[in-house]
C-alpha cells in the first residue's frame, strides 16, 4: 500500500537542508493551510453540484446542463455569481454577532475536515483523543447557528435557528453514543489507531449485530445532525424561508450554504473512519490474494469512494422519506433513538467482555 | 500515522482554526472588493417573511426548547463520563460490564424519570 507519508517526509527534509527548524515548520503549515483550504472549497462544489445532480435524477430531470459540458461549470458560475452579490446591512441587528456566526460555522468545518484521515500517510491533527475532538468540534458549529438565528433581528430566523439548535443537540447524543459503541470494541480513541485496527476487517463485521445497529443509528443522526432529509425542520414553514440564515446576503449566505455541504461531507467521512474502516481497502480474513488486488487501489479514492457513497445514501433519505413534524422529531430521539443506542451500547459492550465479536 | 511528524496536534489545531478565520475573511474581502454597494431605508428592513416587522425581534422564546437544552447537558455530561470506560472496556472485561451497569442504572432511571414527568413531551 503507498504511503503518502513518503512524500511529506521527502518535503520535509527537503526544508529542513535549506532553513532552519522554526522556519521549515512555518512553511509546512502554511503549505497544509493551503492544502485544507483547497480541499475544502473544491468538495463544497463537487457536493452542490453532486447533490444537485443526484437531486434530478431522483425526480427525472436532467439538473444544471447549460453552463458546461453536463453542467459541471456550474457552480463555479454560482459562486462567483454569489460573490458579487451585495452585502446587504440591516437595521437593528446585533453587528458584532452577526458577523461572528459564519466565523464559528465555517472554522468548526475546516477543523473537522483536517481531523479526518484521507489515505495511508494523510492525516493532518492526530489527538491520542480523535473522534471525541471531532464530536466536540462539532458541537462548536451549533454556537454559530444559534447566533445567527438570534443576530438576525427577525422572529422567523430564530425560531429556526432554535429549532436547528434543539434538533442538533438531541440528535448528538445518540449520535455520540453510537461512535461510542464502536470505540468499545476498539478500545481506542486515536483516529490512526481506529483505522489501523480495521485492517483485518471493517469494524461493521468485526462488531457484527451491534456494530450493524450502531451504524444505522449513526447515520440516521447523522441526518438530522446536518439538518438534511426528513428532518429539515429549519426551513420546513413558508415563513421560515431559509431558517437561520435568511437575513444574510451575498456571500454571508454562501458560507453557510458551504459549512452546510461540507458538514454532509464530514458526518459521511466519520462513518466511513469508524464503521467503514477510513481508507482501509476491503479486507477480507484468509483470502491474500483478493486482500492484494484491494491494495492496488489508492488509499485515497477507498476514503472519498465511501464518503461519497454515505452521502449518496443521506441525500436518498431526502427523496423517499416525507418531512416529520417537530414534536415527532424529537420524540424519534428521546424515545426511540436514545433507549436504541444505550442497549446497543450495552449488547456491545457485553459482546467485547465475553469476547464474542471477530 | 502522522503527517508530519515534527509538528504538535496543538500546532496543526490552530492552523486549521487559523485557516478557516482566513477562509471567511479573504473572500469577505474579496466580496467587498468587488461587490455593489447600495443604501435605501427598505432595504435595511429585515426580511422576516415578506411583511413589514412588528415589533421587537430578540424576544423571550419558548421554554420547550430550553428543557431539551436542560436534558442535553445532563446527557451529554453523563456521555463524557462514558467516554474513558469505552476505551478501557476491552481490558476490564466482565468487571468493566458490572461497574458501568450501576452507573446506566442510574443514566437510564433519570431518562425513564424525565419521560414520566412529561418532560420529553412536546407542547
Amino acid at each position: 500500500m503507498f504511503n503518502f507519508g513518503t512524500w511529506t517526509e521527502a518535503i520535509n527534509n527537503l526544508l529542513l537542508g535549506v532553513m532552519p527548524e522554526w522556519l521549515a515548520i512555518v512553511i509546512e503549515c502554511v503549505i497544509i493551510a493551503v492544502l485544507v483550504l483547497a480541499t475544502y472549497t473544491v468538495l463544497a462544489l463537487f457536493y452542490i453540484l453532486y447533490e444537485r445532480k443526484l437531486c434530478a435524477w431522483f425526480q427525472c430531470r436532467l439538473g444544471p446542463m447549460r453552463v458546461g459540458k453536463w453542467g459541471l461549470l456550474q457552480v463555479f458560475a454560482d459562486m462567483f455569481k454569489i460573490l458579487i452579490k451585495e452585502l446587504i446591512s440591516l437595521k437593528g441587528t446585533d453587528r458584532f454577532l452577526f458577523k461572528l456566526a459564519p466565523y464559528i460555522v465555517i472554522t468548526s468545518s475546516v477543523t473537522m475536515l483536517a481531523c479526518l484521515p484521507w489515505g495511508n500517510g494523510l492525516q493532518i491533527i492526530n489527538w491520542n483523543i480523535g473522534i471525541f475532538f471531532i464530536l466536540a468540534v462539532s458541537s462548536v458549529g451549533v454556537l454559530g447557528i444559534l447566533l445567527a438565528g438570534w443576530a438576525s433581528n427577525n422572529k422567523y430566523t430564530l425560531i429556526g435557528a432554535m429549532r436547528s439548535g434543539a434538533q442538533m443537540i438531541s440528535y448528538e447524543l445518540s449520535l455520540g453514543i453510537a461512535l461510542m459503541t464502536i470505540c468499545v470494541l476498539s478500545g481506542t480513541m486515536n483516529v490512526g489507531e481506529l483505522v489501523a485496527e480495521q485492517n483485518s476487517a471493517w469494524f461493521i463485521f468485526r462488531g457484527h449485530i451491534p456494530a450493524i445497529i450502531a451504524f444505522i443509528i449513526y447515520v440516521i443522526a447523522a441526518t438530522a445532525e446536518t439538518n438534511r432529509g426528513p428532518f429539515d425542520l429549519p426551513e420546513a414553514e413558508h415563513e421560515l424561508t431559509a431558517g437561520y440564515h435568511t437575513e444574510y446576503s451575498g456571500i454571508h449566505f454562501g458560507f453557510f450554504y458551504l459549512a452546510e455541504y461540507l458538514n454532509l461531507f464530514i458526518v459521511s467521512g466519520i462513518a466511513s473512519l469508524m464503521f467503514l474502516g477510513g481508507w482501509m481497502p476491503l479486507h477480507i480474513p484468509g483470502w491474500e490474494g483478493f486482500n492484494n488486488v484491494m491494495n492496488y487501489i489508492p488509499s485515497i479514492f477507498w476514503f472519498l469512494g465511501k464518503s461519497f457513497f454515505i452521502s449518496f445514501v443521506i441525500i436518498w433519505f431526502k427523496w423517499t422519506f416525507p418531512r416529520v413534524r417537530i414534536d415527532q422529531m424529537l420524540a424519534f430521539e428521546w424515545k426511540y433513538l436514545m433507549p436504541f443506542s444505550l442497549a446497543n451500547l450495552i449488547l456491545m459492550a457485553v459482546c467485547v467482555a465475553f469476547g464474542w465479536h471477530f | 500515522m502522522n503527517l508530519l511528524l515534527e509538528i504538535g496536534n496543538g500546532a496543526l489545531s490552530v492552523t486549521a482554526v487559523l485557516t478557516g478565520i482566513g477562509l471567511v475573511f479573504a473572500a469577505l474581502l474579496i466580496a467587498k472588493l468587488i461587490s455593489p454597494k447600495s443604501f435605501s431605508v427598505k432595504k435595511a428592513e429585515p426580511y422576516e417573511c415578506g411583511i413589514p416587522t412588528r415589533g421587537e425581534s430578540m424576544i423571550q422564546f419558548k421554554a420547550g426548547y430550553y428543557i431539551f437544552a436542560i436534558l442535553f447537558l445532563i446527557f451529554d455530561v453523563e456521555t463524557v463520563f462514558l467516554w474513558p470506560w469505552s476505551v478501557v472496556m476491552s481490558k476490564l472485561g466482565p468487571q468493566g460490564l458490572l461497574c458501568i451497569a450501576i452507573f446506566m442504572f442510574v443514566l437510564i432511571m433519570g431518562l425513564a424519570y424525565a419521560w414520566k414527568k412529561g418532560a420529553l413531551k412536546w407542547e
